[in-house]
């Protein structure tokens, strides 16, 4: 159940804590979290809904996971 | 190896600084002001004879067996209770003294029995020790008179006799015996604080009592056993020195139950433990213990203990008893063909919080280095991973910032989400004893906890409601920046100022005031505005906190939360203030410093980190893989998915202590081979393949890291009676899966940490030998380690203030889950109740039940030890409530201490943003009569009892 939705859930309540930074922290916040906690498969697995139109996900993770998805190499 | 005696000084150790010099039987001595001449003697070796004095407790001068004489003074006054001052001059014997102490001892003598040779405290005596110290020959007074110690006396029942109270599962109290000296009543006062005990009557009617003449078991006893240890005759004897005598050598140890991490004496018989004595020179513990730590280590033999290895294909078929060697090569052929199958990342491994950290070191290693991932997590991701985050991220290091002596400081003490009472008992008293000399306590928890309730305390208590912890901390910060009360000098030097502007702004908004957000929370907001006033100007405050603060989905959110406040008001970095959480279990804090969690190394480096991971790959001899592994939820959700298809898990029972027990079935079910590594066939051991026995801590070398940061040794007291010890079982699974290990002693196990870790730089067996224990960080900069942190800067630099958003959990109330659920623990069972079940604790603790509030259950007409079931989202189960007023309404709580009850199943896969910590304190729930277990516990029961099947090894030829 790395599901899609459980994941989507996942990013956007580590958005929510976040929020109250503003903006233009909580989105780098939300991008390195992302990258120093989750394992490959659940990044792959967010990058793809992501390129699938990313439904659910709030706008600032949406952001951060494009910028994350572009920092990162490409995974093999 | 003999057995090691602590000197008993008379009296406790004064804290004064000024000296005093006096001279006691012609040697000049100096001594703090303070001390009695009792302990001036024993310091200059000269032991004064005493049967009311010892120097757990403080003096009462009433046996007089001490007297002394003083030059220029009159009389003879007891040396207990008489300090020392400038220039007395003391002698401890002559002729008056000799003929006094010999008339005391004739009147104790003509009162007790004289079976000494058959007496339980035979060769442990203080009371036939003393005869001997006085030359007590003849007792002049026959047996006939008045007495305490014979049923009957002249053919008439003697009224003056009490029969035996064996009550307690694990000591006895004789009345016969007892001399009435009050060391056993202070004890329970001074050192537990439990004021269980008390001395009825006068004279020769006075007799020591538990309550008001109830049995031990009866009364407000807690069995700490505080007053076994104090009592000087076999009046309080351990059951156990009765039935196998007195232990001939002993090796200090350390508990293997809570983050208090006690210090013990293991009293031996060759290889039988005879009883376990708590260790004066224990740091952590000083003396004290509670009565798991001290009585509860009868699972160590218990029947049900597996002491051989077991496979089976499928977990449909029984076990099948094999070799080490079978099992080995059958679980490192079933890890490496998965690997195979589904790729590299699709086995991983449990470490333990029970276990060592040379065991927890080596199974993270093995997974790194060995299976070539990063899934690795630890059952600390279940408690205190928030804890890590949350304090790494605004101090810079995932751990405490006291020792536990630090509370000898503390004038203001906050508790939150934590019942150190319960779950961590010498800590509580050891805090008590601190409120009792006058510091002041806040409570917040949901609950009205022991601690709340405990005698000669007085708590400002603030009930909260489950969830709203954030909302809570963020309201008292409000109070303190609004009200002034922060300390700016301190945050000016320490912290970065601009951060703190920004945090001090954002919590001053007034939707963050008690009055805003009482509506919440349900606390009172003048009486929040007090606990703010009162921490943030009353002296020394200190925050100790525990799983209900962090497992929330705002469970990180909160422990950032409380380190603003510490920062706010400068109560960081000093004795007496600080940070602190509780740990559950005895190495949480050791199994999170070794790299049990997927995303860092041991010493909490990032795995991304080029220069650390080169570093240990040169050490290790492999190529180590760079991105984060899975976590506990994440390794499960994975399961499901059938992406994770193999799990190494040691002394952990994950089924049981993790949330939304469907789904961990589920995922244990998917899995194709599950290695369990533990004591018992544990019901995660209902789903696993492998079973490898596990060994006790009486039965490895090794260490343990507290709560304080304080690593102290296991030692190894009998042969591990399944052959292996823990760590040498991970070396042969690895050996099997071709990745070799070799040590020959956990001391090169810590050598290793100690090469690979800065903050362990210093630590070695040797040094631990030296010391008793160190606190890391231990390394150049602080070769004896640290007692306290942050001293005059944080480790991170800079303390960073950062805002923390109350946000309500998606776990909300409704019309058909209108109540929350919380959970804890209690004192005489430990966490899934593993051990402690298996022990005679089960006296205190047969169930676990439901405590609903008198107006709840009302409603729902159920009455008192009325079955009912308890119903979520994730599932339902069944069990006993219990009609109480110490939970508000609206809110119901439970212990999870036995498999039966299933409380996990009611609980869901919430779980906090940063870590995945499972949200278990915080569950919307309905209540309904019941009339017993659910038909899931029925079939859990029934697939557990299948499961458990065991087909023994043929015999050999
Ligand atoms: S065992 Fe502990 S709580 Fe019980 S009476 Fe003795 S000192 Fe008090
Ligand atoms: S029970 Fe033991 S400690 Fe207590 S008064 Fe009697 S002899 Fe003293
Ligand atoms: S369980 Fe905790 S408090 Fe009790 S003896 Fe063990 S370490 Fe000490
Ligand atoms: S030991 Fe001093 S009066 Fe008893």
């Amino acid at each position: 159940m790395s599901s899609p939705d459980r994941l989507v859930y996942m990013a956007n309540q580590i958005g929510t804590f976040f929020r109250s930074q503003g903006h233009d922290k909580a989105v780098p916040g939300i991008a390195d979290h992302i990258k120093k906690f989750w394992d490959p498969r659940m990044k792959r697995a967010i990058f793809a809904h992501l390129d699938a139109g990313g439904v659910g996900l709030e706008p600032d993770v949406r952001e951060a996971l494009t910028s994350l998805k572009q920092s990162l190499p490409a995974t093999p | 190896m003999s057995l090691i005696e602590e000197i008993d000084y008379g009296t406790p150790r004064s804290k004064s600084t000024t000296m005093v010099t006096l001279t006691i039987d012609g040697n000049e001595v100096t001594v703090p002001e303070g001390t009695s001449i009792m302990r001036a003697a024993m310091d200059a070796g000269h032991q004064i004879p005493k049967l009311c004095a010892t120097d757990m407790v403080d003096a009462f001068g009433s046996c007089r067996l001490c007297v002394v004489e003083i030059e220029g003074r009159a009389g003879t006054p007891a040396s207990c209770t008489t300090p020392v001052m400038p220039g007395l001059v003391v002698h401890t014997q002559s002729e008056r003294l000799k003929k006094l102490r010999k008339g005391v001892m004739e009147l104790y003598i003509s009162d007790h029995p004289l079976d000494c040779l058959t007496c339980g405290a035979n060769g442990d005596c203080e009371l036939q020790d003393m005869a001997g110290a006085v030359g007590l020959r003849d007792v002049r007074y026959g047996y006939e008179g008045e007495n305490h110690v014979f049923a009957k006396s002249h053919g008439e029942i003697n009224a003056a006799w009490m029969p035996k109270d064996e009550s307690n599962p694990y000591f006895t109290y004789d009345p016969s015996k007892c001399i009435v000296c009050s060391r056993c009543v202070r004890a329970c006062e001074e050192v537990q604080g439990t004021f269980a005990l008390t001395i009825s009557g006068r004279g020769f009617d006075s007799r020591v009592s538990p309550g008001m003449s109830e049995s031990f078991l009866g009364s407000e006893c807690v069995s700490c056993g505080a007053c076994v240890q104090a009592c000087p005759t076999a009046t309080l004897t351990e059951k156990s020195v009765i039935e196998i005598g007195q232990p001939e050598h002993s090796v200090v140890t350390t508990c293997a139950y809570c983050g208090v991490g006690c210090a013990f004496k293991a009293e031996m018989r060759g290889e039988e433990v005879v009883r376990m004595v708590p260790y004066k020179d224990g740091k952590a513990n000083r003396g004290h213990s509670c009565v798991k730590g001290r009585f509860a280590w009868g699972y160590t033999n218990h029947k049900e203990r597996i002491l051989n290895p077991m496979i089976r294909e499928r977990i449909e078929d029984p076990w099948k008893e094999v070799s080490w060697d079978e099992a080995f090569s059958f679980a490192a052929a079933k890890m490496r063909g998965i690997q195979k199958k589904y790729g590299r990342d699709a086995i991983g491994g449990i470490t333990s919080s029970r276990c060592t950290n040379e065991e927890t070191y080596l199974v993270q290693k093995l997974i790194r280095g060995g299976f070539g991932n990063n899934n690795v997590d630890t059952c600390a991701r279940v408690c205190h991973s928030p804890t890590g985050y949350g304090l790494s991220q605004t101090f810079g290091t995932s751990a405490g910032t006291q020792d536990f002596d630090s509370v000898e400081d503390t004038d203001v003490a906050v508790i939150i989400g934590a019942n150190p009472a319960s779950a961590h008992p010498v800590f509580a008293s050891r805090l008590k004893k601190r409120l009792r000399q006058g510091a002041k306590l806040i409570v917040i928890d949901p609950r009205r906890t022991e601690m709340v309730e405990s005698p000669h305390v007085k708590a400002l208590h603030l009930p909260l409601m489950p969830g709203t912890n954030v909302a809570v901390v963020t309201a008292l910060a409000h109070v303190i920046v609004t009200e002034g009360l922060a300390n700016e000098a301190f945050v000016r030097e320490r912290c970065d100022w601009a951060e703190f502007e920004e945090w001090a702004a954002f919590v001053a908004q007034p939707k963050h005031s008690p009055e805003a957000t009482a509506i919440l929370t349900g606390v009172d907001p003048n009486d929040l505005r007090e606990a703010a006033r009162i921490y943030a100007t009353g002296g020394n405050g200190a925050i100790y906190y525990g799983l209900g603060v962090t497992e929330h989905s705002q469970g990180s959110t909160t422990v950032i939360a409380i380190a603003n406040l510490a920062m706010a008001t400068g109560n960081i970095g000093r004795p007496g203030v600080g940070v602190n959480p509780l740990r559950g279990q005895n190495n949480v804090q050791g199994s999170c410093d070794m790299g049990s969690f997927p995303h860092e190394l041991p010493g909490y480096r990032h795995i991304s980190g080029d220069a650390v991971r080169d570093q240990f790959e040169a050490l290790w001899n492999v190529k180590l893989n760079p991105e984060p592994g899975l976590r506990i939820p994440n390794m499960f959700d994975a399961a499901i998915e059938g992406t994770f298809m193999g799990i190494y898990v040691q002394g952990e029972d994950i089924l049981q202590s993790d949330p939304n027990t469907k789904h961990v079935v589920a995922a244990l079910s998917a899995m194709e081979c599950v290695i369990v590594h533990d004591l018992f066939l544990n019901e995660t051991a209902n789903y696993a393949h492998v079973f490898l026995p596990g060994s006790s801590f009486l039965e490895k070398d090794g260490t343990f890291t507290n709560a304080e940061r304080r690593i102290q040794r296991v030692r190894k007291v009998m042969s591990p009676k399944n052959g292996m010890a823990d760590w040498e079982v991970t070396i042969a699974l690895a050996k099997a899966m071709g990745f070799e290990m070799n040590y020959n002693h956990p001391s090169e196990i810590m050598d290793e940490i100690a090469a690979l870790t800065p903050t362990f730089t210093g630590v070695s067996y040797a040094k631990l030998d030296e010391l008793g224990s160190v606190q890391w960080p231990c390394n150049e900069k602080a070769p004896e380690g640290t007692p306290v942190m942050h001293i005059g800067g944080f480790v991170r630099g800079k303390g960073k203030f950062i805002v923390t958003e109350y946000v309500a959990t998606d776990e909300r109330t409704g019309p058909r889950f209108p109540l929350l659920l919380t959970t804890g623990r209690i004192l005489s069972q430990y966490n899934v109740g593993a051990q402690t079940r298996r022990t005679e604790n089960v006296v205190w603790h047969a169930e676990d039940r439901l405590e609903i509030h008198p107006h709840d259950a009302e409603q729902r007409g159920v009455r008192d030890g009325d079955w009912v079931r308890l119903q979520s989202r994730a599932g339902e189960t069944t069990l006993r409530a219990e009609i109480t007023d110490r939970v508000s309404p609206g809110v119901v709580y439970t212990t999870f201490h036995h498999p039966d009850t299933q409380a996990n199943v009611i609980t869901t896969d919430y779980s906090d943003w940063a870590t995945n910590c499972p949200e278990y304190k915080v569950t919307a729930v309905q209540i309904s009569p019941s009339n017993g277990p659910s038909d899931w516990q029925k079939a859990y029961d029934e697939q557990a009892r299948h499961s458990r099947r065991i087909v023994p090894a043929e015999a050999a030829e």
